[in-house]
């Protein structure tokens, strides 16, 4: 089961509309051992593709070295899908089982009006369907836009 | 000569759960040949039958892919630090 705030689904959700039709990937960290998504990271997808992406080998090192430094972990791996189902492809699930503790996030753009949002475990090859919860934003991620500028 | 090799989560399992080991080798190759000697299986998940790097790990010395430095022959130093990350990536296809 993933449970992810509603704020940080509305980044997911945001960064991929952005990004389309390429698809955009990214990932959230949260504290070491929490599995509780934090701290939302988009990614350059350096394929920028509509059917590929991958992680910049410079800043997937800077985000490794970021998140050691933090004592943190990637809770979610999230990329989209553009033209077609939010569920992993071949190539996902090659990937995907060299990053079996984190949360495989798929969002899919290809209708404009709808989301679609889900969560995968992937591992030696085997794709596992996970539910979502959502939880409230939190109040801190709400105050942030309308605190007035610093004085 | 000793340089330390950071290992990712995936493949602890080849070095008894330990996050980083220490090998020796004037080159990578020499480096990921010595480190298989105590850590059999390690090396080939990193290095392909046609001897090139996998396309599915990166492997840096220092701060640098070695992709963009001489792959598998690139030079190594004493105190060099070597990383091995699990690459990012997928797609619809």
């Amino acid at each position: 089961m993933l449970r992810i705030r509603q704020d940080l689904v509305d980044e997911i959700v945001a960064h991929a509309r952005r990004d389309h039709p390429d698809e955009a990937c990214g990932v959230i960290t949260g504290p070491a051992g929490s599995d509780r998504p934090e701290r939302f990271i988009p990614m350059l997808n350096a394929a920028r593709s509509p059917t590929f992406f991958e992680f910049d080998s410079q800043d997937l090192f800077r985000l490794y070295r970021d998140v050691d430094d933090r004592d943190e972990e990637i809770v979610v791996i999230y990329h989209s899908h553009t033209a077609t189902e939010a569920y992993p492809s071949r190539t996902d699930v090659q990937f995907g089982s060299l990053s079996p503790d984190s949360h495989w996030v798929l969002v899919s753009t290809r209708d404009p009006d709808e989301v679609e949002f889900r969560s995968f475990r992937i591992a030696d090859g085997e794709v596992t369907e996970e539910p979502v919860e959502v939880l409230a934003a939190s109040p801190l991620s709400e105050a942030a836009p309308e605190s007035s500028p610093s004085q | 000569m000793a340089i330390e090799v950071r290992i990712p989560t995936i493949l602890r399992s080849y070095t008894g759960g330990e996050k980083a080991v220490e090998g020796k080798g004037d080159t990578l190759a020499d480096l990921l040949g010595d480190l298989d000697s105590r850590h059999p299986g390690l090396r080939g998940r990193l290095v392909t039958e046609d001897g090139g790097l996998h396309r599915f790990v990166n492997v840096y010395v220092n701060d640098e892919d070695v992709r963009f430095l001489g792959g598998l022959e690139t030079a190594l130093n004493d105190g060099d630090s070597v990383t091995v990350l699990p690459a990012v990536a997928g797609g619809s296809r």
